[in-house]
């Protein structure tokens, strides 16, 4: 289980104000950034949990915090009860940027995380081999990703996030750039995958129809600085297919959150 | 090679085009031979002193080769350093500059004071004028991997070492096969003016003394000599760069 207890993190821009005013040149205000004030949530293992908020409000900054990219100003983050703060080599991550290597065939791009653990070349291959042929991908994976549309990259990331073996896949708006079309196919087919594997999912998205048709459970945050607006338990019954986003019950989830972010 | 053809067949014809008039004009005895020969005899001069010109070239050759490799090692350490250690290149890069607006001319005598008649100062000059685009072409080629990729790795418990080899070296390769390109362009020349001011054997050689000699069809005769050889290394620094990068010619 990952916790997050009470993470705050203010970015501080332009604080050379001290030094300045000696030489009698005009005090700069330093620029203030509360980013994330008290964010406490807590994501069980094999759940998938969406983090719902307006754009550029602090949720790539709690990204990084998670991967241990960036430490918090305070909070901690435990991982089976673990304190994790800090530390790197936790979590996989997904962007909206497929940040595929150009360089590599998609096999390979596939294995970086087991490469990166020093698990033997050869043995990763075939792990990833049996796993491209489940994602549709067995005809690419000798190609190099520029010849894949923008569906299967996305497929491939995942692939490759799923890979790494690690406890939490932080998924940052994975599907962002894709058209309507392939992003609700993409949830269909993220939908399978989850309910056969079970991965822990946190899912960071501003779209309140995906982290309902996706989620377990959701977070609302609230604009700049962050903080939990509200959390919610998504009922819906499993498996969910295309037909949900048109019940009633959707419908009124969709309404109440639609209240929440925008009151 | 029917790929060339389709790729080149235009400038071929205007060279054949350029070659005609210059061969009438020539021949019509508007310019005297001896101040610009006919392309039929530099062609005649090349083939009567092949001979000559091949053991020349070779001499060449030999210096551009090791020179060459001279340059790629040092751009490399160089790079690779000022891409781990920002204050090394906040302290090199500019030294780097600096070195290329030191006219060779000045100082191709200067390394032949003080390194002789052999083939190191000739290497020198190689060296000196091929690892500038080398160093700076990767230096960039590393600033220019993508920070996003860099810290996915770093989010996965990647270490320094694992992102150098696995992330930036890759990354910064299309830019670095385009300075090499650039070098090895120039490496040739760097070696004829090494030659020039002093050595025994040597394109750089040859052309001087025919030079003094007033042998002006032999003079154009290493000229092309020169030119295809200088090409010859673009198209092998070419063909690497497709071999070691098959996903950058595929796009």
């Amino acid at each position: 289980m990952l916790e997050i207890h009470n993470l705050t993190k203010t970015y501080y821009l332009n604080t050379k104000t001290a030094e300045r005013t000696d030489e009698g040149a005009m005090p700069e205000t330093p620029t203030v950034l509360p980013t994330l004030d008290d964010i406490s949530l807590q994501v069980k293992r094999g759940e998938f949990v969406s983090i719902l908020g307006p754009s550029g409000c602090g949720k790539t900054t709690l990204f990084n915090l998670i991967s241990g990219l960036e430490k918090p100003d305070r909070g901690a983050i435990l991982l089976e009860g673990k304190d994790i703060t800090g530390e790197r080599g936790h979590v996989s991550y997904m962007l909206q940027k497929d940040l595929l290597f150009p360089w590599r065939t998609i096999l390979e791009n596939c294995i970086l995380g087991m490469e990166i653990q020093g698990i033997p070349r050869k043995k990763a291959r075939e792990k990833a081999r049996t796993l491209l042929a489940e994602f549709n991908l067995a005809a690419y994976e000798d190609r190099y990703p520029h010849v894949l549309s923008g569906g299967m990259r996305q497929r491939a990331a995942f692939l490759r996030t799923m890979l790494a073996n690690k406890e939490i896949l932080l998924l940052d708006e994975p599907f962002g750039a894709l058209d309507a079309y392939t992003k609700s196919e993409m949830h269909e087919w993220l939908m399978s995958i989850w309910s056969k594997y079970h991965p822990t999912i946190l899912f960071i998205t501003h779209d309140i129809e995906e982290a309902l048709f996706l989620s377990d459970r959701i977070y609302v945050l609230s604009a700049c600085p962050a903080k939990v607006k509200y959390s919610l338990t998504v009922a819906l019954p499993r498996p969910r297919k295309r037909h949900v986003l048109v019940s009633e019950e959707f419908i009124q989830l969709k309404k109440l959150l639609l209240q929440i972010l925008f009151e | 090679m029917p790929v060339i053809m389709r790729k080149y067949w235009a400038t071929a014809a205007f060279m054949l085009f350029l070659l005609c008039v210059w061969e009438i004009v020539v021949k019509l005895g508007i310019v005297p031979e001896y101040i610009l020969p006919a392309p039929s005899s530099i062609i005649k001069s090349i083939i009567d002193t092949s001979a000559l010109l091949w053991e020349h070239s070779l001499q060449t050759v030999r210096e551009v080769v090791l020179g060459f490799l001279l340059a790629v090692a040092l751009g490399i350490v160089l790079a690779v350093f000022m891409g781990i250690f920002p204050l090394v290149k906040q302290a090199l890069y500019p030294l780097v500059v600096i070195s290329q607006t030191i006219p060779i001319m000045a100082v191709a005598p200067l390394f032949i004071i003080w390194f002789g008649y052999g083939i190191l100062p000739k290497l020198l000059v190689v060296t000196l004028v091929c690892f500038f685009p080398i160093t700076v072409s990767l230096v960039e080629g590393f600033a220019a991997v993508d920070q996003d990729i860099i810290k996915l790795l770093q989010a996965m418990g990647a270490s320094r070492r694992q992102i150098l080899e696995k992330v930036s070296f890759p990354g910064a390769l299309p830019s670095f096969f385009a300075g090499l390109k650039i070098a090895v362009t120039y490496s040739v020349m760097g070696a004829v003016i090494g030659e020039w001011l002093g050595a025994s054997q040597g394109l750089g050689v040859y052309m001087t003394r025919s030079m003094n000699s007033f042998q002006t069809a032999q003079v154009f005769g290493s000229i092309v000599v020169i030119t295809v050889l200088s090409l010859a290394f673009f198209g092998l620094v070419n063909l690497v760069a497709r071999i070691v990068m098959p996903w950058y010619y595929q796009k």
